[in-house]
C-alpha cells in the first residue's frame, strides 16, 4: 500500500463505475474512437442498442494507470456493467456474437445475428470527464 | 521484439498443459487462441487474467502492443 491514503482519482473512477449501469473506458470517444479495439467494443454496445457512459482514458495518463490497478485488467477498453468488469474488446466481441452480451445488458436478445458495423453510431451521452475531477 | 513463437512458448510455460496458437504480422500486434484445462470453472475475465498475468507490468501495451485473445476450456 502507498503512504497516501487519499486517492481522489481512484475514488472518482470507483464512483463512475458504481453510478453508471453500463460504462466503457476507452481510447477516444464513441464518436471518435482512437483505437480499433475501442471502436469494436463501442460498435458491439451500439448494436445491442444499449445506452452507455464512456470515459476517454487518453484525456490523462493517470486514468489508465489507476483504472488498471483498480480493475486488475491491463488493457483498454474495459466494459463495466452494474459495477462488474465484463471484459475487454475480445470478451465483449465474443459475448456479442454468442448473444450473451445482450443478456448481460438486459437488451432484447436479437443481437449477435448481424455482423458488427465498421463504425459505432454516436453514443447517447457525452463522455464523462474524470480528468476534470483531478486536482 | 518478441516473436509469435516466443509468445506461444511463454503462454504454454505460464499455463502448464495449455496449447496456444499465436500469430503476428509485425511482432507487435499478436493474436492468440489458448486452450487450457485450467480455465475450467473460470469466467472469461478470469481466463484472460491468467494469460495477461504471464506478461510483465507494462509489457502488454508496450512491446506487445496488442494481444487479441480467445480462450477456451479443454
Amino acid at each position: 500500500m502507498t503512504d497516501q491514503p487519499e486517492n481522489p482519482l481512484r475514488d472518482a473512477l470507483a464512483d463512475a463505475i458504481s453510478s453508471n449501469e453500463v460504462i466503457l473506458f476507452m481510447k477516444g470517444t464513441p464518436e471518435q474512437p482512437m483505437c480499433g479495439f475501442s471502436a469494436r467494443t463501442c460498435a458491439a454496445l451500439t448494436a445491442t442498442e444499449t445506452e452507455f457512459a464512456s470515459v476517454d482514458v487518453l484525456a490523462d495518463p493517470r486514468i489508465r494507470q489507476e483504472l488498471s490497478s483498480l480493475s486488475n485488467w491491463p488493457t483498454i477498453p474495459q466494459l463495466f456493467v452494474k459495477g462488474e468488469l465484463v471484459g475487454g474488446a475480445d470478451i465483449v466481441g465474443q459475448m456479442y456474437e454468442s448473444g450473451e452480451l445482450a443478456a448481460v445488458l438486459g437488451a432484447p436478445a436479437t443481437a449477435g445475428d448481424e455482423p458488427l458495423p465498421e463504425t459505432a453510431a454516436p453514443g447517447s451521452a457525452p463522455p464523462l470527464q474524470i480528468e476534470n475531477r483531478l486536482s | 521484439m518478441p516473436t509469435a513463437s516466443e509468445v506461444k512458448e511463454r503462454i504454454e510455460i505460464g499455463i502448464p498443459g495449455s496449447d496456444a496458437e499465436v500469430t503476428s504480422d509485425d511482432n507487435v500486434h499478436f493474436s492468440a487462441r489458448v486452450v487450457a484445462s485450467d480455465f475450467a470453472g473460470l469466467s472469461l475475465v478470469e481466463q484472460h487474467r491468467l494469460v495477461y498475468a504471464i506478461f510483465g507490468e507494462g509489457e502488454l501495451g508496450g512491446s506487445i502492443h496488442a494481444l487479441a485473445l480467445t480462450t477456451e476450456t479443454r
